[in-house]
């Protein structure tokens, strides 16, 4: 890929892939991440670099930013990049990480999801970044993504801070055309040990934080007249003060407007705004999720129009802006009411196998963060709660301890084999320290699922593309002093049906392993196919319950499979009482 | 030249993300100023999926919205009716006539829509192609939508051979001759 990327020339990039253009060009030298919509491709881009810069999917965010706080310490620029949700996994380091400032230049990306197409709350990381004393730069497309992840590098090394840089879903996976150009050799900086920097304790932070304040305020000061700071003077009568992506339906839906493009969003430039304020007749702050922007700006005894007329939720667009600034109406014919389409577990999917079980025994399940907390919904619907990474134990745990053993004994957590990782277990150690029972069910379907197969500890590859020694999740889990541990197919129903039975049964902690490899794994070579005898058919429903994408009924009520979406799972005829199913393997497997 | 808005739709494992590809390309070839804008993630799993490609002097926004698409490409009937209201009036929509039941329909919790063809078509123009009939003809049932991208064309400013250019430069190299089969076909079925 990179002799395709010559320097002068332009390519077409994702907002993510400019991302890791722009860390290439700063002369990053390490890189860290967990995988998490929208920000994955960062990574996956920051790979193609790896002459030059070392990159790692780590178990969490906050390892994630330690790594690249070390990395940093030590005198290398060094990038972490996280979805929004991510940030607050992070957090610890963060707000310790601005007291102490940087010796190579830090820069963490944050991915917020406005419109939450791929997450569980739609949180503005530049609150975040206020209340951690973080500068936040937000760039507007690919090009900006490129050029301000550059510049997050320099005003990390010129004010010793760690910068954030700040996109949402929309640029983060919107293509446009980037400049390329030359990496900059950037000579390592030397270590010099300084613990009044580098060792906060209480009489190191009091010192530093006088420092953090006196560097927010020089950078406000300083930010009057950044070039990324910008204002475009036209027809005065309306003027916008906007930043990132909401800048780009400012231009379309209100082309004469005068704007002040903010590319600084944190900390503000004061003397600009006001300014710029004094300059035009009619205020507006277009700004997606919180009023930031806003908030301080009216502080300031500024008038200005924000959030009386827009929303604190979902995406904006340039329509939304000419209906609610111009008052025009756009028009169009009626959409028409059509059934929706929800995400749905793919066909030859393991967790459908597994959920399947816990319906029939009416299990609930504490559920966690991957594909199978789409088993919450309709037709499976056995999974009750959702909060965030690894939370699925210890939700479990607490119910126990508030409740009694008679509460969870129909209840088991589900989490999958990247998920646990992440933060689950911890809360296994908790379960085993604190005295808890209850099953434990880890879906290893040996990849990260949802953010699109990504490696993790125990896949046994790295993000570089080595082979290591995988974590042996079994041994793992054995090692907390578990004594019930198991491994079972995830498409062994009667098996895992009889072991649910006992362990839920049972007064201990118990971990099930379900194993089978993602379906869309490009390793997993489908079994093969199914298919079924219409004259056997009895039009019982048993085997379309668990909502298998690949059937239907046809229109005399039997069921039928597709052949292409079918991959072979077998979990329909394990299901079907009259033997109406039948199986042809891959012939691709049998020659194997 | 004002600018252009295309829009493509299809359940999520369709490959709507290589067929935005093979457009933002050849419009970028013409030396068009393109944006596009992309779904990846959890909506990929099965569910409705979006994608925007505009292209003109100098293109700000990075969707399209209601009412506004020249083209609106649908790998499947019922999404080219959730989305028939982004056309403009004198829009296209170029629809791979497939049924794809959703998770709602299939739980018995809703009906898939009757006569969809009719409905789209006393409101807008419909250029309507068996895709699957016909990539099945090809030996390939996955290269459908090249087939789509080939009765797109038709209805497009850019020449046959920019198309083949960039379809080539596009898709896995091992794909190349399938794909470019599959352009060809959809092109003809769009004349005739």
């Amino acid at each position: 890929m990179l002799n395709k990327e010559q320097a002068g020339t332009q390519q077409m990039m994702l907002g993510n892939a400019a991302i890791a253009r722009g860390a290439y060009e700063a002369g990053v030298k390490v890189s860290a991440a967990y995988p998490g919509t929208p920000s994955t491709e960062i990574s996956e881009n920051i790979v193609k670099y790896k002459d030059v810069i070392y990159s790692e999917w780590s178990p969490n965010e906050k390892v994630a930013t330690e790594v690249a706080i070390g990395a940093s310490i030590s005198g290398v620029r060094a990038l972490v990049s996280m979805k929004h949700v991510g940030v607050n996994v992070a957090s610890d380091p963060l707000y310790t990480i601005s007291y102490s400032g940087v010796n190579g230049g830090l820069v963490l990306v944050a991915a917020d999801d406005p419109g939450i197409y791929s997450s569980q709350n739609e949180q503005d990381s530049r609150m975040v970044a206020r209340a951690a004393m973080v500068p936040v730069l937000e760039p507007s497309d690919s090009e900006e993504a490129r050029t301000f992840t550059r510049l997050a590098f320099e005003l990390s090394e010129a004010y010793d801070t760690p910068m954030m840089v700040r996109t949402t879903t929309r640029l983060a996976h919107s293509q446009g055309m980037v400049n390329l150009e030359e990496r900059q050799e950037i000579p390592d900086r030397p270590y010099e040990k300084n613990i009044g920097k580098t060792v906060m304790m209480p009489g190191n932070a009091i010192k530093r934080h006088l420092v953090v304040e006196q560097r927010l305020k020089n950078m406000a000061e300083d930010a009057n007249s950044m070039a990324v700071n910008r204002v475009e003077y036209q027809d005065r009568k309306i003027g916008v003060i906007t930043s990132g992506i909401p800048y780009q339906y400012v231009k379309e839906a209100l082309p004469q407007a005068s704007v002040l493009k903010l590319g600084l969003v944190h900390p503000l430039p004061r003397k600009l705004i006001e300014e710029f304020a004094a300059n035009v007749e009619t205020l507006y702050i277009v700004e997606e999720l919180e009023p930031v922007i806003e908030e301080q700006v009216k502080s300031w005894g500024i008038n200005a129009i924000g959030k009386e007329i827009f929303t604190v939720q979902g995406e904006y667009s340039a329509n939304l802006l000419r209906e609610r600034i111009l008052g025009e109406k756009p028009e169009y014919r009626k959409a028409a009411q059509v059934p929706a389409r929800p995400p749905i577990l793919c066909p030859g999917c393991p967790h459908r196998s597994v959920f399947s079980v816990l319906k029939k025994l009416k299990l609930h399940a504490a559920g966690d963060i991957g594909c199978y907390t789409l088993g919450a919904v309709a037709p499976l619907a056995v999974v009750d709660t959702t909060v965030c990474m690894g939370a699925s134990i210890s939700n479990l745990h607490g119910m126990e301890k508030a409740k009694g053993r008679e509460f969870i004994k129909d209840w088991v957590a589900v989490i999958g084999d990247s998920t646990f990782l992440h933060t689950g277990i911890n809360s296994l150690m908790n379960m085993v320290y604190n005295q808890g029972t209850g099953t434990v069910m880890i879906l290893d379907n040996s990849t990260t699922g949802m953010t699109g197969h990504q490696d993790h500890a125990a896949t046994g590859k790295t993000l570089m593309g080595d082979t290591v020694r995988a974590i042996d999740i079994f041994h793992l889990c054995r090692a907390l002093g578990i004594e019930h541990v198991y491994e079972i197919d995830a498409f062994d129903t009667e098996g895992l049906e009889k072991l649910l039975k006992e362990e839920t049964a049972r007064e201990a902690i118990s971990v099930i392993i379900t194993k089978s490899p993602c379906a869309l794994l490009k390793t997993t070579i489908p079994k093969g196919k199914c298919s079924i005898d219409p004259e056997k058919c009895r039009k019982c429903g048993l085997c379309l319950a668990p909502g298998c994408p690949a059937m239907r009924k046809d229109s005399e009520g039997r069921a039928v499979i597709d052949e292409v979406m079918c991959n072979g799972c077998g979990l329909c005829m394990q299901r079907c009482k009259f033997d109406a199913i039948s199986f042809t393997p891959n012939p691709k497997l049998a020659q194997g | 030249m004002e600018t252009k808005n295309i829009m493509i739709v299809g359940v999520g494992g369709q490959g709507t993300l290589l067929t935005s590809r093979i457009l933002g390309g050849i419009a970028t070839d013409a030396g068009y100023d393109v944006k596009i804008s992309e779904v990846h993630g959890m909506a990929q799993r099965g569910g409705s999926v979006v994608t925007f490609v505009r292209f003109g002097r100098q293109v700000a926004e990075p969707i399209v919205e209601a009412g506004q698409a020249d083209v609106l490409i649908a790998f499947e009937r019922l999404e080219a009716l959730r989305y028939a209201h982004f056309l403009k009036k004198d829009g296209v929509l170029i629809l791979n006539d497939q049924k794809i039941e959703p998770m709602t329909v299939a739980a018995g919790m809703a009906e898939y829509p009757e006569h969809i063809m009719e409905t789209l078509k006393a409101d807008y123009k419909v250029v309507a192609v068996d895709a699957q009939a016909e990539a099945k003809k090809l030996g390939n049932a996955r290269v459908f939508n090249t087939i789509v991208i080939g009765v797109t064309a038709k209805h497009m400013e850019f020449p046959r051979e920019n198309w083949l250019r960039i379809i080539e430069k596009t898709v896995p190299p091992k794909t190349i001759d399938i794909n470019v089969a599959a352009f060809e076909a959809g092109y003809e079925m769009a004349e005739a």
